[in-house]
């Protein structure tokens, strides 16, 4: 086991760890803290595996902006905050389907790690800092990426219009009468 | 390093989030549980990114897109959520339920039917409350 | 020849369906023509096929008494006005008319030309026994063919007038013509089969017609008597046909009898025996008559068409036409004589106590076609066949005529009537001609054909057990001496019981005091001359009877006869004559109740019969219900079940249908993964 992996494995660990607290913890407001720390972990994982600009571009869009949009959907929703006990058919953040996801999950864990561990039981990755900074990856992407990188923009756009519509009460279709 | 370690890392990831849009009852945490399977994507892309040594950076630039995508996801997300929430004052998913089979007991039914005549959003919330 | 015999047949068959589907739109056309001249046109327009009679008793007008019957009386005779605007009955009536013609030609044609006419349309093939679609006349075809037709001619017309109201006269009159087509048929058939569906037809047109005033459930449940009375008859005529046919070879009436002294005694028997079932049947003798008195239900024309014509005549006509074949079965003979016997006797002492005149003359027709079955049983086939021609003029002659009286007094009954002699002369004189005739008296037709069955009936009884003594009247079929000896005092008895019957409904119709509250008068002119007309045939048929050597009068037997009547009408005579306003037959004590219900058959066929199938059709029901539907339900119930529980699981919650579909891939995945 080199560095490298040891580093790796304790990323994953925290990753992983935090991802489980993220699923199971009682407080809404924690579980969007946890996901900060496994998207961070993550992050970490990716300079390991020599994409830095992808770690970045994770710190900076995940960890800046959709947990804060998150924040934001739970304070705005209203919803519980502070610690929740865990209570049957009332409970706010689980629903009794609980058992089941488990068993689904644990399999999906099954089915997937087998399959990887059968495919990939000899492949190493050789590691060299190359080709995960900015200037390639822009290179790259303005250069053979262009048009998926044009067509992302057009979807973020109509993303962006979607959620205009969707928020603002004052927006819909008209009645029968003409009025809004 | 041996390419096992990140694809089991993602594997894992995938697997919990698939069990939090599972057991969660709340909605943004449906969206969080979402984010972490969309990382788990990701991980895995940027692994075999690594791992083919991609000359053109394939795996690596579809993260980047994923993770723009995920971004208008979540952003998108949150405003039906933000719906959800002012039509019927509660972002339990399995509380909406208006499409599945009408409920067997007649006071329900009638008060289910009085809620859809008076098509008045609290009213329907408060529908969407009962049991 | 045939064609002619086929457009016999096929006339009133389509004027039944052009009346049906036609008619009315005729009647539309016809007065909506007539209207504009209605003003000026004279009421009897010359299309009228009859003697328009102006009516004779046209009240005066400022009789109060008389006001509220002229309506009810003005109908009738508004329907000899409206007749040539009454396309259903133009229809029928002028096909039926036409149809007679054809038969008048027919039966000249045979008369002048003695034989047998036959021919074949077309051949059915069937694999074994080809059935032949083919028509034949001969003598007896085309004497019963004609008579068929006049009369029902006669009720075509008579129905003008009767039914004038009747909101369905439309199909009545169809029915009576399909009815006359189907017995046409069965008269002019020359192939058993082809019988049989005349037969049939007949069978259901008696249901409809019987059941005319289906409103009442009385008449509706008449009907079904009749059907299914009949047709438990038929079933052993069916089986019979093919026991004959399929014995000769062939369904051919000419080869049935051709091969009838080649068959053995056995199935002849047989066959013979189960055709009696059918004939027992469609004719109304003991132990199948008891439809008969209850098809009185049905309007008196249609009384008169199926006593007089079609219907009860069918079954004597069959067994007149498979003579031969019955001739060799003797048993069957003396079964037919038997059953002759109790019908005669018994049917006759049943209309001694009826209070309702239909019912009089019903009973009097099953003891009548007993007599012909009895002539048939002891050989007498040409008086028999004499018998049934005189007995549906003069049959058909009292029923329209009774028919008058009921329309006049409103009742069926006999206690309402009485006195019409003067208010009603035309019908009285046709009526007594009638009665003359049912009973025997010397110069009209029912003297001369009951007397040589009589003399038949007295031949065989006295030849009976001397065998091969050369006779050399008649032969006599091969029938036990006691038999024929039964049917000759039973025919003697029987000349008494009906003089007796027909004295008693005479007198208490036409003599004495009026017993019931309505305005006497004479009928619509078109009911009371058809009734005139029908007169004249019954009065001198009998003397067309003299051409014959075997059908002229015997001394011994007309004497005879005539005794047993003078006994059985004075008797009836004498004890009216003490109480006019009284039953004569109240003087039977209390075998007038058992005579009235006719001997209780009814209620035995309702104990031994109609209560166990119904008791067996309840247990099938229940059977049905807990066994069959509960299986059925069952299946029903259990799928809904199952589909209950399936509907649980549609529950509208996202998140189980997500689980379920990712527990779904996985499954997959890892069958993929583990397979291959």
């Amino acid at each position: 086991m080199t560095a490298q992996e040891v580093v790796f494995t304790l990323l994953g660990a925290v990753a992983v760890g935090s991802a489980i607290l993220v699923v199971t913890t009682r407080q809404l407001v924690h579980a969007a803290l946890w996901l900060v720390v496994s998207f961070g972990a993550l992050a970490g994982a990716y300079l390991l595996l020599t994409a830095e600009f992808v770690a970045w571009v994770q710190v900076l869009i995940y960890v800046g902006a959709v947990v804060v949009l998150l924040l934001f959907g739970i304070m705005l929703t209203r919803a519980p905050i502070g610690r929740m006990p865990r209570g049957g058919p009332d409970d706010p953040l689980d629903s009794g389907n609980r058992w089941a996801a488990l068993a689904v999950a644990l399999a999906t864990a099954g089915v997937l790690i087998t399959t990887l561990v059968h495919g990939f039981s000899d492949a190493v990755i050789d590691l060299k800092a190359e080709g995960g900074g900015a200037e390639p990856l822009g290179a790259s992407l303005f250069r053979t990426w262009v048009l998926p990188f044009e067509v992302l923009s057009v979807l973020l756009l109509a993303a962006l219009i979607g959620a205009i519509v969707l928020s603002r009460t004052d927006i819909g279709p008209r009645d029968r009468e003409g009025r809004r | 390093m041996h390419a096992l370690y990140p694809l089991v890392v993602s594997a894992l990831l995938f697997s919990v989030g698939v069990y939090g849009v599972l057991a969660r009852r709340n909605a943004i945490l449906m969206l969080m549980s979402v984010e972490l399977m969309l990382n788990a994507v990701n991980l895995n892309l940027v692994a075999f990114d690594a791992l083919w040594r991609d000359r053109l950076h394939g795996g690596q630039l579809l993260t980047l897109f994923t993770i723009v995508i995920a971004a208008a996801e979540v952003g998108l997300g949150l405003a039906i959520v933000l719906l959800v929430f002012r039509n019927r004052k509660t972002v339990e998913v399995d509380r909406l339920t208006e499409l599945g089979e009408a409920r067997r007991d007649p006071a329900e039914a009638r008060r289910g039917a009085d809620a859809e005549t008076s098509a008045e959003p609290v009213a329907a919330a408060r529908e969407g409350d009962g049991p | 020849m045939i064609a002619l015999v086929s457009l016999t047949i096929a006339l009133p068959f389509c004027a039944a369906f052009a009346g049906m589907l036609l008619g009315r739109r005729l009647s539309r056309t016809l007065s909506a023509r007539a209207l504009p001249a209605a003003g000026s046109a004279a009421p009897d327009a010359p299309t009228t096929p009859l003697p328009a009679v102006v009516p004779d008793a046209a009240p005066a007008p400022g009789d109060e008494a008389r006001v509220p019957e002229l309506s009810r009386l003005a109908g009738p005779d508004l329907a000899l006005r409206r007749l040539p605007r009454n396309g259903p009955a133009l229809i029928a009536i002028a096909s039926t008319a036409l149809a007679t013609l054809l038969a008048l030609i027919v039966a000249t044609t045979v008369w002048l030309d003695p034989g047998t006419r036959e021919g074949t349309l077309t051949l059915v093939p069937t694999g074994t026994v080809d059935i032949a679609i083919g028509l034949q006349a001969d003598g007896l075809a085309a004497l019963v063919g004609l008579m068929v037709c006049l009369v029902a001619l006669a009720v075509q017309i008579y129905s003008v007038a009767y039914l004038a109201e009747d909101p369905r006269y439309c199909s009545y009159a169809a029915f009576v013509s399909l009815f006359t087509a189907a017995m046409l048929l069965v008269v002019y058939a020359a192939d058993l089969l082809l019988l049989y569906v005349g037969w049939e037809v007949m069978g259901i047109c008696s249901y409809f017609l019987i059941g005319h005033h289906w409103e009442d459930r009385a008449n509706s449940r008449a009907a079904v008597k009749a059907f299914l009375m009949t047709r438990l008859g038929d079933v052993g005529f069916l089986i019979g046909i093919f026991a004959l046919g399929i014995g000769a070879g062939t369904f051919s009436i000419g080869g049935v009898l051709d091969a009838v002294p080649d068959l053995p005694a056995g199935t002849l028997t047989a066959a013979t025996l189960l055709l009696l079932a059918g004939v027992a049947g469609k004719s109304a003798q003991f132990p199948l008559h008891t439809w008969l008195p209850d098809a009185m239900a049905g309007p008196t024309p249609i009384s008169a068409l199926i006593h007089a014509a079609t219907m009860v005549a069918a079954g004597i006509y069959v067994i007149a036409r498979l003579y031969p074949a019955f001739w060799a079965a003797p048993a069957s003979l003396t079964v037919l004589g038997i059953v002759a016997v109790i019908s005669m006797v018994g049917s006759a002492l049943a209309a001694l106590a009826q209070t309702d005149l239909k019912r009089v003359l019903a009973y009097s027709t099953i003891s009548q076609l007993a007599y012909m079955a009895a002539g048939l049983a002891v050989g007498a086939q040409t008086a028999a066949v004499f018998h049934l021609v005189t007995h549906g003029a003069f049959k058909a002659l009292l029923f329209l005529a009774a028919g008058s009286v009921i329309l006049v007094a409103g009742s069926n009954l006999l206690g309402r009537y009485g006195g019409l002699r003067r208010t009603m002369p035309i019908t009285f004189w046709a009526m007594t001609v009638g009665y003359a005739a049912l009973i025997g008296l010397p110069p009209v037709s029912g003297f001369f054909s009951k007397d040589s069955i009589i003399e038949g009936a007295r031949h065989a009884a006295a030849t009976a057990g001397r065998e091969g003594t050369g006779d050399t009247a008649a032969a006599v079929p091969d029938i036990p001496g006691g038999a024929a000896w039964a049917i000759y005092i039973a025919l003697l008895v029987t000349v008494g019981i009906t003089a007796a019957y027909a004295m008693r409904a005479w007198l208490m119709t036409f003599f004495g005091e009026q017993r019931g509250s309505f305005q006497a008068r004479e009928a619509p002119a078109l009911m009371t001359w058809t009734v005139a007309a029908l007169a004249v045939p019954s009065a001198v048929l009998g003397f067309f009877g003299l051409g014959a050597a075997e059908l002229r009068p015997h001394l011994v037997s007309a004497g005879l006869a005539l005794l047993w009547a003078a006994g059985g009408g004075a008797a009836a005579y004498l004890l009216w004559n003490r109480d006019p306003a009284r039953d004569p037959a109240d003087r039977l004590g209390p075998l007038r109740t058992v005579f009235d219900r006719a001997f209780y058959l009814d209620e035995l066929y309702a104990a031994l019969v109609v209560r166990p199938v119904r008791a067996a059709a309840r247990a099938v029901v229940v059977a049905d219900r807990r066994g069959l539907d509960a299986l059925v339900v069952g299946t029903a119930g259990w799928s809904r079940r199952a589909g209950g529980a399936l509907r649980r699981i549609q529950t509208g919650n996202a998140q189980s249908y997500l689980t379920g579909l990712l527990a779904g891939v996985v499954v997959i995945a890892a069958g993929v993964v583990i397979l291959l």
